[in-house]
């Protein structure tokens, strides 16, 4: 996220981050948690469950900031976010920490 | 246990037969009315509503009957004792959450002062018509509990049954009046609290996570569990397994609604009640039920003076009928006589379980008077022929 | 991080609505892409926020497929007769009015079959709170006209377009008396949580308009796509305007959608009403219902 000037409680603020917990044989396919994740953390995958519905997954890894939108939205109850302590060195080096330009 | 005494008011009264039945349904322990004005039943719930802020009851009056019903559905389900009160065609109106509270297995009272129908009718004047209303009305198959006074005084006195049997079998038990009944006045006495027995509530002792709503006992009635105690329940109108919970199959089905009937068909020797007079020896066996087993009074005791030898069977409880009983008469009679205020209901239960073995005689009148005695005495002269 | 949870039935006790939830129930009979279980999900969620106690709480459903909500909740739950789940649920609040009670069900429910229960209801101020879900047709039925279809859009019963006026929910709600009227749709999951839980923190009749896409009959019989289609749709089309004249936020066909908190007055509810009123009239001789309930023991 850019910022046009440095917010005065930059150093305070943490940004939580999420882990998407995903309940692939209660999905109905509608899509809902991919349109709306506001960090792009899910895609449809490819993947049938037993009903023939396609799950999302994550394509995001470290991404997800928490915001629980996806287990809001979900009609069926089959996403849902857990907040992960915080972490100083992302995995992968995935940039999810605010203010690095991403 | 006993009646709570607020609601009791001991002594001799001068009552009509509405005012009566309130008065019994507010010693019966009801705390919640819902109604819709409609003549000639108003006069009940004007009593409710006048004496019960003093006793911790709610009347609400609804915007129709159909409300009414769900409400003390709704109502009974807190375990609050509720009644509602209607006539013929608020009664037409009530029969689909009559269906609700048969399928819930919800306790409740229904009182019905029958005016002359079909439709409209005869608003102001009396009537029987409903009786097979009273046992078919809702769709599906289900069974109930009727009741049938003949006096103001048997209004109070039946009230307080009516709702002992709603508790007892958790189902909806209908209070079959007629217009006569309702506004005839006469002396009633309300006995002391603590001489009217209530069967209260049957709340469930089990805790929330082992409780099932409708996992029944040995008499095929299940505990109850009452909103706002935590036991967190399902209920619904949908054919539904022990927890409570919907299921769509034949199965489940055929599990749910014979246990429904049964209950009811079981216990109809506890259920049942009936006066008998004379019947041993008889040669004609008149059966009758509310203001007509009245007036049929004289009819007997002419046809007596004339020699013929008549008994009696006064339907109190109405349904559950008392179908083994008329079977076994049916063997030792001539007849049977049945007057009754409309053009042959009852009858036709008298005439099934007679199974040939007996004539069966029908005295109708198509409503908005009584009998006249005559045609009653006639109709049992012919019997005895 | 992510996990994809294979163990269906341990993952959905972890789900955090599953305390509000009758998991053993799931999954549930909606169809995909359908609103209601995201509505379910947010009230769900009011009730956690409120703090509400779960065993002071009791749902009222009708008939349909809103109607099955109440099977669904985690609370006494009565899945009633079909239209009449306000005056069910005005006998369960008066008779033990301590309860917290919501009515949650469809629109041909709540304001077709039970239209006139609806506007006595708001009109005394019977205390519910009401969550209608408005998906403009029949759905469970499959997809007759409602009294909220918009005007032109077909449903088979209007298979040539609707011609009849439809309601106005929120102006009728408004018109009767109702003291808090909102609408939302099942998009909006934050402000439509946050309304479900100022609503329950409320006394008196509260109604609560849920926009709910029903992909299965009315956007196929429309062409407008898959439930998905629709929420987009929402997204483009839904308007916020707090305090909007509810007379002015009526429904066209695929038009804009007026959504916020429309009336929040304060008025005493039925009961209260009648306390107050018994207490001044009667003096010492009233005596109230118990908050548990009516006379029950010695």
């Amino acid at each position: 996220m850019k910022y046009w000037r440095k917010p005065l409680d930059f150093d305070e603020v943490k940004i939580p981050h999420g882990e998407v917990h995903i309940i692939a044989e209660r999905c109905k396919g509608c899509g809902f948690c991919v349109e709306y994740c506001p960090k792009d953390v899910l895609e449809m995958s490819e993947e049938f469950n037993r009903k023939g519905y396609h799950p999302p997954k994550v394509v995001k890894e470290g991404e997800c900031v928490n915001c629980s939108l996806c287990e809001m939205i979900c009609p069926d109850f089959a996403i849902y976010s857990v907040e992960l302590p915080d972490v100083k060195t992302e995995p992968d080096g995935a940039q999810a920490v605010a203010g690095d330009g991403s | 246990m006993k009646a709570d005494p607020a609601g009791v008011l001991t002594g001799a009264h001068y009552l009509d037969g509405d005012f009566a039945c309130g008065e019994g349904a507010m010693a019966a322990g009801c705390r919640f009315t819902a109604g819709y004005p409609i003549t000639p039943s108003t006069e009940v719930v004007e009593r409710i509503s006048r004496r019960f802020p003093m006793m911790g009851g709610t009347f609400i009056q609804m915007e129709d009957e159909l409300a009414s019903m769900a409400a003390v559905v709704g109502a009974s389900w807190t375990g609050t004792k509720c009644l509602t009160v209607t006539s013929g065609p608020g009664f037409s109106l009530m029969m689909e959450n009559i269906g609700l509270g048969a399928m819930m297995e919800t306790p409740l009272v229904v009182v019905n002062v029958q005016r002359g129908g079909p439709s409209t009718g005869l608003p102001t004047m009396t009537g029987q018509a409903d009786m097979m209303q009273a046992r078919w009305g809702s769709h599906g198959d289900y069974r109930l509990i009727a009741l049938s006074p003949q006096s103001p005084q048997e209004s109070f006195d039946l009230m307080i049954d009516a709702f002992n049997l709603s508790e007892e079998y958790r189902v909806p038990v209908l209070f079959m009046m007629d217009e006569c009944v309702g506004h005839m006045t006469e002396k009633v006495v309300i006995p002391p609290a603590d001489e009217i027995e209530i069967v209260p509530r049957k709340l469930t002792d089990k805790p929330p996570g082992e409780f099932l709503p409708y996992k029944a006992n040995g008499n095929g009635v299940p505990e109850f569990a009452r909103a706002g105690d935590g036991y967190r329940f399902h209920t619904t109108g949908l054919t539904h397994d022990e927890r409570g919970y919907p299921v769509m199959s034949a199965e489940c089905q055929e599990e749910l609604i014979p246990r429904l009937i049964n209950k009811i068909t079981d216990n109809v020797d506890k259920i049942s009640r009936f006066d008998e007079e004379n019947t041993d020896g008889a040669d004609v066996v008149l059966v009758t039920y509310g203001i007509t087993a009245r007036v049929a009074r004289m009819g007997i005791d002419m046809a007596r003076k004339k020699g013929v030898k008549v008994g009696v069977i006064r339907l109190i409880v109405v349904w559950p009928f008392p179908e083994q009983h008329i079977r076994d008469l049916a063997s030792k009679i001539k007849a049977f006589v049945v007057p009754e205020i409309n053009l042959g209901q009852m009858v036709l239960e008298v005439e099934r379980c007679a199974g040939g073995k007996a004539e069966t005689i029908l005295v109708p009148h198509a409503g908005g008077g009584v009998h006249n005695p005559q045609d009653i005495c006639d109709a049992i002269l012919r019997a005895a022929k | 991080m992510s996990v994809t949870i294979e163990e269906v039935e341990a993952a959905a006790q972890k789900h955090p609505v599953a305390p509000y939830l009758r998991m053993d129930r799931m999954p549930h009979i909606w169809c995909p892409t359908c609103g209601i279980g995201t509505v379910m999900k947010c009230y769900a969620q009011a009730l956690e926020e409120a703090d509400v106690d779960m065993d002071k709480a009791a749902i009222v459903s009708g008939i349909g497929c809103t109607g099955r909500v109440a099977g669904y909740m985690n609370l006494d739950a009565f899945h009633s007769t079909h239209g009449r789940a306000i005056p069910f649920a005005t006998g369960v609040k008066l008779g033990r009015p301590e309860l917290l009670v919501t009515v949650f069900s469809g629109d041909g429910d709540l304001s077709g079959i039970g239209g006139n229960h609806f506007i006595h209801a708001a009109r005394r101020n019977m205390d519910l709170l009401v969550i209608l879900v408005n998906n403009f047709i029949y759905g469970m039925t499959g997809g007759q006209n409602a009294p909220t279809t918009p005007l032109t859009a077909k449903s088979s019963t209007m298979p040539f377009g609707n011609f009849e006026e439809p309601f106005n929910l929120p102006h009728l709600a408004a018109s009767c008396g109702a003291v808090y009227v909102a609408r939302w749709t099942c998009l909006h999951t934050r402000r439509l949580t946050k309304s479900f839980q100022e609503a329950i923190d409320r006394r008196g009749f509260r109604f609560i308009e849920v926009i709910a896409p029903c992909s299965t009959l009315y956007a196929r019989l429309n062409r407008l796509g898959s439930g998905f289609d629709l929420m987009r749709f929402y997204h483009d089309s839904a308007e916020i305007k707090h305090g909007a004249d509810p007379k002015e936020v009526g429904i066209d066909f695929q038009d804009k959608i007026i959504c916020g908190k429309f009336i929040d007055e304060d008025r005493p509810a039925m009961h209260e009403r009648m306390d107050a009123h018994y207490k001044k009239v009667l003096g010492d001789k009233y005596v109230p219902m118990p908050p548990e309930g009516g006379w029950l023991h010695e």
